[in-house]
């Protein structure tokens, strides 16, 4: 069984009919998978992650400002440098090379892919796409979730999400309440497109969104 | 309108327990009995267990030691899982929840005593009943066919050896051999299940009896998914598929179990393996307690109480609740709600507004899924949809193998939300 996170492979394909410039398309697609955690382009900002700009030949941990975790912040202090070499094993799967990055992504298998995707990184979005990032408003991610209404909700997850196992659909326990508002949000907003989680997303208003983020945040 | 609906005061949420009215016990703990320890029934016990930390008494009965799940049984047929893939046992939640799992029949239930009756012959008392029996088979639906024929004619309609029996059956089926299906007429349990069991025989015999004819005698106009699974079944299996429907005599078919023959609209044919999917009505205990109003059991919507009992639900296929289909995972979804209800109504813990969901994949061929699903509310008397979505016809292949993938996901999911994770 291929353990691939489903969540992205499915844009590729939902996405790639959206309006995409003309050599960056694929590799624009690919960054839907990232979209959700960082932005690129101008004006970007930190958001659940660092921001993305000017990252080969970025030291790691190298955006001034942004709350690294401990694991990232001691590979830049040891000297770690964006290249495409880092990027592709760490996208990978960013877990096995940085063992507790706050990076709640599972990786991208396929090396093809990866290779596209950091050709995309090295040179930034078509200035024709705006949709290069995605942002959730300030006061969204600051809402504060009611625990036991999350756990409630929960109910209406759990037939899909399993706990502790990717296989065909991410696991979702554990999530750090940023990312986890974050995908939600873009689920909702139509940044991210798939058929169930648009129908899932799309009924919850953000509070329940929120308490959802306060429960699974809690389960490992 | 219903008793015992709680209302829910918007986002203040602290505030909808002073609604509740917590059961008053001189002695003891409140008890709840679930009967049946499927998709509806093992997960309201689940749910209530684990949510009333100990509060609750939670006794499941189910006579099976074995559960085997009726959804992936088609992928079994297929040969795609085997059946220890779709096994379950009860072991967790006993051991981690603490639920009282007695293997017994229930016989009947005396309302006014609030006590279930066993087949073993001891009697149980209740404060509040949880019906999730599933189905039952209606007697003459299809003219010929009675359980007693059932091995002759098998209906593998409910999981475990009658889908072992139909996979046999179909291994020893001649080369250039004819399968018939009797499809059922609405409403039945697993609206995609029959065509989705026609799409793995037929990856099955594509490999193992290729000029082997599969005929499908249908008494619906039309059924679930119909654009997928025509547009699949001609690109993975052409020629092979023969569906006749009610225009064609489709709805007026009888069955010989002894000659396994089957006579449509006059017409008798000769049949290697004949599949018999009879019409359905809620699992007989649901009718042994007064429950039903025709073939099913009707419930409120926001707690699946049911219309006669408020001290009784009734989930999953069983009930008759609006707009959900009878599947797995809509039991599932609606034994949640209850659970809350139930604890709400029991320890004044708070009830939060009903609301559910569902999802069916299929599986067509190999890597080769799509699925259909909605979200649901709790309507002013039956429960009703809010939105939907469907796989569409010339998706990529990589989007349908995605497709498949998600539903074994979804299996591991569903079957740990049953029965606990061990
Ligand atoms: C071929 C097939 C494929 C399917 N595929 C899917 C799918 O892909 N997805 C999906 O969501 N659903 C699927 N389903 C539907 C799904 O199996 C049912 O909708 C689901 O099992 C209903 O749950 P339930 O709790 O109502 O009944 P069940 O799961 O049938 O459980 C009822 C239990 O009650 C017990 N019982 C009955 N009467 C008594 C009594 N008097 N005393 C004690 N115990 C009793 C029975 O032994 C049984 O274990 C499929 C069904 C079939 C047949
Ligand atoms: C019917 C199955 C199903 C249900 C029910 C469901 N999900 Fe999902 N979920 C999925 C699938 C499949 C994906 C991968 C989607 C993709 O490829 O974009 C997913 C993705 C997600 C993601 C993104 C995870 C990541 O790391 O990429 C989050 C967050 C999520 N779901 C949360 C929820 C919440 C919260 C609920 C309940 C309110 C829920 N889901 C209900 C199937 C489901
Ligand atoms: C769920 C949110 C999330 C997703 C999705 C995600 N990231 Fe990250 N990313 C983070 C976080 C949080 C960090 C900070 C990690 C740390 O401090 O350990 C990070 C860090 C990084 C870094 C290191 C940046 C630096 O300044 O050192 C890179 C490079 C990166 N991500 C690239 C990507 C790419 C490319 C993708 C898409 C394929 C992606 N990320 C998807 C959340 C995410």
């Amino acid at each position: 069984m291929p353990s691939r996170p489903i969540y992205l492979t499915l844009l590729t394909g939902t996405l790639l009919a959206g309006p995409v410039g003309a050599q960056g398309g694929d590799g624009q697609a690919l960054y839907r998978e990232c979209i959700a955690c960082h932005q690129i382009g101008p004006d970007s900002e930190n958001s659940v992650g660092p921001h993305l700009n000017d990252l080969i030949g970025r030291l790691a941990a190298g955006v001034e400002g942004y709350p690294y975790s401990k694991a990232m912040s001691a590979a830049g202090a040891a000297g770690m440098v964006w290249t495409k070499d880092t990027l592709d094993a760490f996208l990978t799967n960013p877990m096995d090379m940085l063992p507790h990055t706050s990076m709640g992504y599972r990786g991208m298998p396929d090396p093809q892919d990866r290779a596209t995707l950091i050709a995309f990184l090295a040179t930034g979005p078509d200035d024709a796409t705006a949709e290069a990032t995605f942002n959730v408003a300030p006061e969204i991610l600051a809402l504060q979730g009611d625990l036991a209404y999350g756990e409630y909700l929960s109910g209406d997850c759990t037939a899909c999400h399993a706990r502790g196992t990717d296989d065909g659909i991410p696991s979702i326990s554990g999530l750090s309440r940023d990312a986890f508002v974050t995908l939600m949000q873009a689920y909702k907003q139509g940044a991210v497109t798939h058929p169930v989680m648009t129908m899932m997303a799309g009924r919850l208003s953000n509070e329940e969104i929120a308490a959802l983020a306060a429960y699974f945040e809690s389960v490992d | 309108m219903t008793l015992n609906r709680r209302l829910f005061l918007g986002t203040s949420i602290a505030a909808a327990g002073g609604l509740a009215v917590p059961m008053v016990r001189a002695q003891g703990k409140p008890r709840v009995v679930v009967v049946g320890g499927g998709a509806g029934g093992a997960t309201a016990a689940r749910y209530i267990a684990k949510d009333s930390k100990g509060a609750i008494d939670v006794t499941l009965i189910e006579p099976s030691r074995t559960y085997y799940t009726c959804f992936f049984s088609n992928l079994y047929i297929g040969g795609l899982r085997d059946l220890q893939s779709i096994a379950h046992s009860y072991g967790t939640l006993a051991s981690k929840f603490g639920i009282n799992v007695v293997h017994d029949w229930v016989i009947s239930v005396d309302r006014d005593a609030k006590t279930v009756s066993l087949a073993s012959g001891g009697s149980l008392p209740y404060d509040r009943l949880i019906l999730s029996p599933g189905i039952d088979f209606i007697e003459d639906s299809v003219p010929g066919w009675s359980v007693e024929s059932q091995n002759a004619m098998p209906h593998a309609y409910k999981g475990g050896s009658q889908t072992e029996l139909l996979k046999a059956q179909i291994e020893a089926m001649p080369q250039g051999g004819t399968f018939a299906m009797i499809a059922p007429p609405n409403p039945y349990r697993c609206p995609p299940g029959p065509y989705e069991r026609v799409s793995m025989i037929a990856h099955k015999l594509k490999a193992e009896n290729p000029t082997a004819k599969i005929l499908i005698l249908d008494p619906k106009e039309a059924f679930s998914k119909q654009a997928l699974f025509v547009e699949g079944w001609q690109t993975h299996y052409p020629g092979m598929i023969e569906r006749i429907g009610p225009d064609f005599g489709g709805g007026n078919v009888s069955v010989n179990p002894e000659e396994m023959t089957v006579d449509i609209d006059g017409d008798v044919q000769k049949v290697d393996v004949c599949n018999v999917i009879p019409a359905q009505k809620a699992g007989q205990i649901a009718e042994a307690a007064g429950l039903t109003d025709g073939n099913w059991a009707p419930v409120n919507p926001t707690d699946l109480s049911s219309s006669m009992d408020e001290n009784i639900h009734v989930l999953g296929d069983a009930a008759a609740q609006g707009a959900m289909p009878k599947s797995g995972f809509a039991a599932n979804s609606q034994a949640k709600v209850c659970a809350n209800a139930v604890g709400g109504a029991l320890t004044g813990s708070t009830v939060f507004p009903a609301r559910f969901s569902n999802t069916c994949w299929s599986l067509i061929d190999t890597d080769d899924g799509v699925k259909v699903g909605a979200s649901y509310e709790a309507g002013e008397s039956e429960i009703v949809a809010i939105d939907s979505f469907i796989s569409q016809t010339n998706e990529t292949a990589e989007v349908r193998e995605e497709t498949y993938e998600e539903s074994v996901g979804w299996y591991q999911a569903i079957t740990e939300d049953m029965f606990g994770k061990a």
